[in-house]
């Protein structure tokens, strides 16, 4: 039913009132990129949005009939989208701006679960703005604002003019240790570089993790945005991991209820890897907020990447494996009440003879 | 042999449907156009989302992303008939004694022929209106169920509860049934009397069209290669009966019904812009239109039951003469 040619990337901002949202969204709006905007929000805040196309509409979380409690959607955004991809010549892509309160979780299963939505649009990414000063005190009163950065495929860390570089080192290792696999940025005003939250293909199997070469390196890369040049990712060689399997950092600010679980390992059986995983988001999917992977094969030339939301799994091949690259699999789930050693324990047990 | 007067328009159509014989298409775009002696062309919303026809006083009324809902008559007069500031109106339905009712988040509005307005203000947002076809009722197709309303009196309101997303809502044509179209992949309805349950279910895609044939033995529905026309001439509708299934197709799904006025046959367009209609005692299919450039997404017959005027989501509309 998709139709690739004509499906509108949708970018969803998270975050919470002062995080510095609006102002991102109004540089989005206003920057010389060529490029026109639908805008659905939840309500006209305070700073006001300057562009054509600006969509009230009534944050509604349908849950499916399917006596699946984590399988939920936006029901204002299905009607929404609907309405919009009627007249698509409009616009060329689509930003979701949720109230600070928002779960990000409904929010991304309707670009999955709905399959009008799913043939019309295709989700690129979810872009938390975190207050760099007002992060611990969200972490101790707030259970939203800890999914909103494990769920987000880019944190950006914001106002960090306003904290002292040992506060926001800590900051910094708290939203590495609820998510090891979001890129974080440092800024102040929301000056993050556009293409660095705009047309990032996070859900898209064929890109998501290619950007990312350092994708659960355990050495991540923090770009600053007042750095002038990027570094080159793509130079070939292979960093050395450290051996096994890691817990994911502990974060230095406590209150911290999501847990990631980071395994690696060697080329893995698919005939045991297939029924495992299915198995894993079947039983633990309520805990599953994302998973992603890059998976090697035992005698399979291409890589395989596997990505996730509760229990919606999806996976495709999605390159040959270059000259040099190492067979190596690597696996996060973000959640809450994962069981570490059994994952591994069972990870480990899908790996090629 | 049937014959097709095509209508090219340029966007989706969300209605088409005969004014006094005069066949309309309402485009997304807010744009009315009639084939009244040549195509003459109106503007309504600004964001044309939601139509209905007023039979009663042959008005097409539409509701818009510009909050607003308009009447347009055969003459091509818009009217602005309730405004309702700056969100969606994202459903419209008329009744009887020229009341029309509009939604707009979560509040349902009547508006009564003499101007008089009354709000209904629901819990979850009103995803689909429709008045019962005698009294002045009408009901709202909500998250979990649907809601009955009685806007003439202050009766208490009637609350039929069903888990899971109610997108559409329909009486049947004697007033006894109500069916409403789903989130999820089937139909859910209730037999009035008594509250009894019906359950529709096993279609591959979402209900997006529904029609009732003539005193509402059947109705006809989308969302599956091939029509799904459910009994209700027994007293407990379709339950415990198979649905005739007409027109079934392999390579395309069914989009839009529209059931002959008098007669037990069935207008059935699809995905692909393909139109035929079909007879419910035999099954029996006649092509009226081949293949166009988009999905079926709106067909009305006329009064005289010799044409249908229809419309697609790519534009591509026009007006089928059965008799040739």
């Amino acid at each position: 039913m998709s139709d690739a040619q004509t499906q509108i990337p949708v970018t969803v901002l998270t975050g919470y009132l002062g995080s510095g949202k609006t102002t991102l969204l109004n540089r989005i709006l206003s920057e010389n990129h060529g490029k026109r905007y639908a805008v659905i929000v939840n309500e006209f805040g305070e700073i006001g949005i300057d562009n054509d196309l600006i969509v009230e509409s009534d944050e509604e979380i349908y849950e499916m009939n399917n006596g699946c409690v984590c399988c939920t959607v936006r029901g204002d955004l299905i009607r929404v989208v609907e309405g919009l991809m009627r007249r698509p010549g409009r616009f060329d892509a689509i930003i979701v701006e949720t109230t600070g309160l928002a779960d990000p979780v409904p929010v991304a299963q309707t670009f999955f679960m709905d399959e009008d939505v799913r043939s019309k649009t295709s989700l690129d990414a979810v872009v938390a703005l975190v207050d760099a000063k007002h992060l611990p005190l969200r972490l101790k009163d707030s259970r939203e604002a800890e999914d909103q950065i494990a769920f987000a495929d880019v944190v950006v860390l914001n106002k960090t003019d306003l904290v002292t570089p040992e506060e926001l080192r800590d900051v910094e290792a708290a939203v590495r240790a609820i998510n090891p696999a979001a890129k974080i940025h440092r800024t102040t005003r929301a000056g993050v570089k556009l293409d660095e939250v705009l047309d990032r293909g996070a859900f898209d199997l064929k890109r998501a993790l290619e950007n990312d070469p350092h994708f659960l390196d355990g050495d991540y890369d923090h770009e600053h945005d007042h750095d002038h040049d990027h570094h080159d990712h793509d130079h070939g060689h292979h960093h050395h991991h450290h051996d096994g399997h890691d817990h994911g950092a502990v974060s230095p600010i406590h209150d911290v209820t999501v847990q990631s679980v980071s395994l690696r390992g060697g080329e893995m059986d698919s005939k045991k890897f297939f029924p495992w995983i299915e198995k894993v988001t079947q039983m633990e999917g309520p805990n599953i907020l994302r998973l992603k992977g890059i998976i090697a094969f035992k005698d399979d030339p291409e890589r395989y990447v596997v990505q996730g939301v509760h229990m919606i799994v999806e996976g495709d091949h999605q390159r040959a494996w270059k000259d040099g690259e190492k067979h190596e699999s690597r696996l996060v789930f973000i959640g809450r009440e994962l069981d570490a050693e059994r994952l591994k324990k069972s990870f480990d047990a899908c790996q090629a003879a | 042999m049937p014959t097709v007067a095509p209508l090219d328009l340029s966007g989706h159509c969300i209605a088409a449907a005969f004014l006094k014989g005069v066949p309309h298409f309402a485009l997304a775009d807010g744009t009315i156009h009639r084939l009244d002696h040549g195509h003459k062309t109106s503007q309504a919303n600004d964001g044309l989302l939601c139509a209905t026809l007023d039979l009663a006083d042959a008005k097409l009324i539409t509701g818009g992303e510009d909050g607003k809902v308009f009447a347009t008559g055969p003459d091509g007069e818009a009217a602005v008939v309730a405004e309702a500031g700056r969100k969606w109106i994202t459903s419209v339905a008329a009744g009887p004694q020229g009341a029309i009712a509009f939604a707009t988040g979560k509040i349902a509005t009547v508006r009564f022929a003499d101007g008089r307005a009354k709000e209904f203000v629901h819990s979850r947002s009103v995803e689909g209106l429709a008045f019962a076809p005698k009294g002045m009722r009408f009901g709202v197709a909500r998250y979990n169920g649907a809601t009955l309303h009685f806007p003439a009196t202050e009766g208490k309101p009637v609350e039929l509860e069903w888990a899971g997303a109610h997108t559409g809502i329909t009486f049947s044509p004697d007033g006894n049934f109500v069916v409403t179209t789903m989130q999820e992949n089937a139909l859910h309805g209730w037999k009035l009397t008594d509250g009894k349950h019906m359950r529709m279910s096993g279609y591959p895609a979402k209900v997006k069209s529904l029609s009732w044939s003539a005193r509402g033995k059947w109705l006809a529905s989308s969302g599956a290669p091939a029509a799904i026309v459910w009994p209700f001439s027994g007293k407990d509708g379709p339950m415990g009966k198979a649905p005739l299934e007409l027109g079934t197709r392999g390579n395309s799904m069914v989009t839009s019904v529209a059931c002959h006025p008098s007669e037990e046959i069935v207008a059935i367009g699809y995905h692909d812009g393909m139109i035929i209609a079909a007879r419910f005692a035999d099954a029996k299919e006649v092509l009226l239109r081949r293949p166009g450039k988009g999905a079926i997404t709106s067909m009305m017959w006329d009064d005289d039951e010799r044409r249908i005027a229809f419309g697609s989501e790519a534009g591509d509309c026009g007006v089928i003469d059965i008799t040739g």
